[in-house]
């Protein structure tokens, strides 16, 4: 609007969107603030907002229980494994949809984002029973492959759609010019697509890293995430709160950081293209 | 080197034929229109050349040779795109010389020939640069350079200058039109804009509905065409088409006269009719005009003709510059 | 614009996943239906006997059941009317211009991607707690009494914390709409006389319709499998009072062992997304076309 906005209204709208804003976040700014109290000070009354001795004792002890890190590193190895996995598939197949559709093509597309509306509930008994009769419950293996499939649908999708972006012309020109289809797909298709696939990889490892039903009921301690192991302290015994916190902190800061880079991405990737 | 034959060419997308076949003969070193209003099949025919899209049925020869079913790398054949699909991440060096990195060229040779193509199009201070840093000109001559530097045995342009502004439009229309002079390689040119075709083409192919209406130079075209669709399609303003009793007094069923060759009066002549706008542009003036009994007449006059709306006139169509049409649109 | 050559290669680069989602969706699926069947519990393998419509009988005529569909309906409710009002409130006012709107956009945007089970934790511990949270802190501040959230209202203070981490992911969307309503329509209303009211209710409203179906469908979907934060806060209790479909099974499943049950108690909640999946696909498929 070319028109100015009255300061006034500025003003107004600037008080109430950071209030609505702050007390939205407030939940987090808490948990923050509070791994950096001690525990007696995390259940004193009245709370401390900003006043208080800042102590970094819980992220020290979170850091000295060699089973943290153990968690830490089962959610990379989950959410990184299932959606590189996811990737090593999808992207041929995605290739294939955007520049070779045919009259089917529609359809598998939509079949595989119905399969992602499968309620996981559904299929609890069948895949809880496969894995321990392999042996595989509270294996890494188990969850990588079960959320690679509970997400494939939606990196297929979203590699979709990134590549009907790239112009079909630029890929006929490269085979005009003598390229044969992996020298294609090597020199223009996969620069062409980096941003593409980088904002898929991001969304669907944030999604991995935050799945909290496969990884509470197919893991007890060895391949246990950050998910589980935050869920083992859901009795409240009050001493456990700055710790509890620190450990939160922790497994919610780096998603927190990417989520902020993939707002678009989710737009995209979670409405499956019903709204632009 | 470069001469083109096509065959018995059809091409049916599922149930749809969109090309119902095709013969056509194209010499080495010629300037190809294809031309023709929208969904008539002129770029299917070009990507089909180009080995886009497979035939359906039928034959394409180049130089002798069948290459009906060899894939596009191994045609000979350079293409420009109405989009120029420059590789937006390579930088303009690296995007003329891709197709010799494909053809595994070695690297100085490439160099040589990428410096040579660049030089010939004024590209060579660019070089370094991205698509994205570039105008529309200057990236369309970016993609011929690209076409260039594979020295193939024929050109092919799918609509590319319907992206430029009208001004550049004209540079860019001489400009390969020099090319060719320079080159005298084989060039097929898709275009909409006759007036593309009229100035570019040694020959022109007239496409309607898949089917070749009527192929000659320009001026054959102009002067007589085949039927009244090419009547009508060559030739800016369009040619008046008129039925009816004015029509049958020629003894056709439809005659037509350019709006360029009407011979205007304020006194008297063979029709008469009321000005319903009058365009001056100062070099020439145009006239649309109700005429009595026959309906809306176009009319083109050099100079200035000083009548405006409401005036009335009388047209007379010379004799010898009357086209006759038969029931069927054909020429007579 | 494909020829023959990369149509044929097309079909092996589809294969891997079409042949993946294929053995997913139907090896676990048939054998949930075939479980359903069977009377087979975990503790006692290798006894299981065909029971027929037995376990369906069982699992529905459960009082267990009903409660858990209706509480899984209430959540899911619950949780649709609070985002969608709230995310167009919130959409609607991050439309307006103030300062520092990208910080206000992160701030509101994080409850999405704060972990379910850290952020049940932290509203179950540090927020309503009765003794050390905060809310009862602020109520004795007030002079109420604290409240007891998750042990007097266990269904009502899930579908808060439910609804506060899937409130983002409504007002992105409604956001994104809002954005993409073209500005001369608006302007156009404004010089045929249409006061701002009118243009929200005439022009804008209509236009996010589109957007809060969406919302409302894929959120649905992914709302009928909460289960994190049960798990972590009641565990489906006092009783089942907060137990919805997905707890009702896995209690069924993992804590009784009766994968009968569990199967049964499966189907339905398939049968219950499936409703909801047809009518997202069509809209789905709908925008495909375009």
């Amino acid at each position: 609007m070319a028109r100015a906005v009255t300061t006034n209204r500025k003003i107004a709208f600037t008080v109430l969107a950071w209030l609505v804003g702050l007390t939205l976040f407030f939940p987090v700014l808490w948990t923050i603030l509070t791994s950096f109290k001690t525990e007696g000070e995390a259940i004193a009354t009245p709370p401390s907002l900003f006043f208080f001795d800042w102590t970094l004792e819980n992220y020290v002890e979170v850091q000295e229980r060699s089973n943290y890190l153990r968690h830490v590193i089962n959610s990379i190895v989950i959410a990184v494994g299932s959606t590189t996995l996811g990737l090593i598939v999808a992207i041929p197949a995605a290739w294939a949809m955007a520049f070779s559709p045919t009259k089917r093509t529609k359809d598998i597309l939509m079949w595989m984002l119905s399969t992602k509306m499968l309620p996981a509930v559904g299929v609890l008994m069948p895949i809880y029973v496969i894995a321990q009769s392999l042996g595989l419950l509270d294996s890494l293996s188990i969850l990588v492959v079960v959320l690679m499939m509970m997400n494939l649908p939606i990196i297929v999708w979203m590699l979709y759609t990134y590549f009907k972006e790239i112009p079909g012309e630029i890929l006929e020109a490269a085979r005009m010019d003598g390229a044969s289809l992996g020298k294609e797909i090597v020199y223009v298709l996969t620069p062409m697509a980096v941003p593409g696939i980088a904002s898929t990889l991001l969304l669907n490892i944030i999604l991995a890293w935050n799945e909290a039903f496969w990884t509470l009921t197919l893991t007890a301690s060895k391949a246990a995430p950050l998910t589980a192991f935050i869920a083992s302290y859901s009795s409240p015994e009050g001493l456990f709160w700055s710790k509890l916190s620190a450990a939160s902190t922790l497994a919610i800061a780096p998603i927190l950081v990417m989520g902020w880079f993939s707002q678009k991405q989710l737009v995209r990737g979670l409405t499956f293209g019903a709204v632009k | 080197m470069g001469a083109i034959t096509l065959e018995k060419v059809t091409k049916k997308f599922g149930n749809v034929t969109v090309i119902p076949g095709v013969d056509l003969e194209i010499a080495d070193g010629e300037f190809v229109v294809f031309v023709g209003p929208s969904g008539c099949g002129k770029s299917t025919l070009l990507r089909l050349i180009a080995g886009l899209e497979d035939v359906t049925s039928g034959a394409i020869l180049i130089d002798g040779e069948d290459a009906t079913g060899r894939p596009p790398a191994r045609r000979g054949l350079a293409m420009v795109f109405q989009s120029y699909a420059l590789y937006p991440h390579m930088s303009v060096y690296k995007n003329i010389a891709f197709p010799l990195k494909m053809a595994g060229i070695d690297e100085s040779v490439i160099k040589q020939k990428v410096e040579a193509a660049a030089g010939t199009l004024n590209l060579t201070n660019y070089l370094d640069r991205r698509p994205g840093q570039l105008s529309g000109g200057q990236r369309q001559r970016v993609a011929i350079g690209r076409a260039i530097v594979r020295e193939p045995s024929a050109f092919l342009f799918d609509e590319p200058l319907s992206n430029l502004d009208a001004a550049l439009r004209v540079n860019m229309r001489l400009e390969i039109s020099e090319l060719h002079q320079t080159l005298e390689t084989t060039m097929i040119y898709v275009t909409h804009d006759q007036v593309e075709a009229m100035t570019m083409a040694d020959k022109i192919v007239v496409l309607h509905d898949g089917h070749i209406e009527q192929v000659g130079s320009p001026l054959d075209l102009y002067n007589k065409p085949a039927n009244a669709f090419v009547a009508g399609f060559i030739g800016s303003p369009k040619m008046n088409l008129v039925e009816g009793a004015a029509a049958a007094k020629y003894g056709a069923k439809t005659i037509g006269v350019r709006p360029e060759h009407i011979e205007l009066s304020t006194e008297a002549g063979e029709w008469a009719g009321v000005v319903s706008v009058a365009e001056h542009l100062g070099s020439d003036t145009f006239l649309h005009i109700q005429v009595d009994g026959i309906g809306q007449l176009t009319a083109r006059v050099s100079g200035e003709f000083g009548v405006r709306h409401g005036d009335r006139v009388w047209l007379t169509p010379p004799a010898d510059r009357i086209h006759r049409f038969d029931g069927e649109g054909k020429a007579m | 614009m494909a020829t023959l050559q990369t149509q044929t290669a097309a079909r092996f680069m589809m294969a891997p996943a079409v042949i993946m989602l294929l053995a997913w969706m139907i090896v676990p699926l048939s054998m949930t239906v075939y479980f359903s069947f069977l009377r087979y519990n975990m503790l006692m393998p290798g006894m299981e006997t065909f029971t027929g419509f037995g376990n369906y009988e069982y699992f529905l005529t459960d009082p267990a059941f009903f409660e858990a569909i209706g509480n899984t309906l209430l959540l899911v409710g619950g949780t649709l009317l609070a985002t969608i009002v709230g995310g167009t409130f919130l959409a609607i006012l991050m439309d307006q211009p103030f300062w520092g709107r990208g910080i206000v956009r992160l701030l509101v945007i994080a409850p999405f991607f704060v972990m379910p089970t850290v952020s049940a934790l932290v509203w179950k511990n540090m927020l309503m707690h009765p003794v050390n949270g905060l809310f009862a802190w602020i109520a004795r501040g007030l002079g109420f009494e604290p409240v007891d959230w998750l042990g007097s209202l266990p269904l009502f203070s899930i579908t808060v914390i439910v609804a506060w981490g899937w409130l983002p992911f409504a007002t992105l969307i409604i956001l994104t709409a809002l954005q993409s309503l073209d500005q001369e329509q608006k302007e156009a209303a404004e010089m045929d006389g249409a006061g701002p009211v009118s243009i929200f209710y005439h022009i804008t409203l209509p236009h996010l319709a589109r957007a809060l179906t969406v919302v409302t469908l894929i959120e649905t979907i992914f709302l009928l499998s909460v289960f994190a934060e049960i798990y972590v806060t009641t565990g489906g209790g006092p009783g089942t009072a907060s137990t919805n479909l997905p707890f009702l099974i896995y209690v069924q499943a993992l804590l009784q062992y009766d994968v009968g049950s569990a199967s049964a108690g499966g189907v339905v909640a398939i049968i219950l997304a499936n409703i909801v999946a047809v009518f997202l696909i069509r809209m789905i498929g709908k925008n495909l076309e375009t």
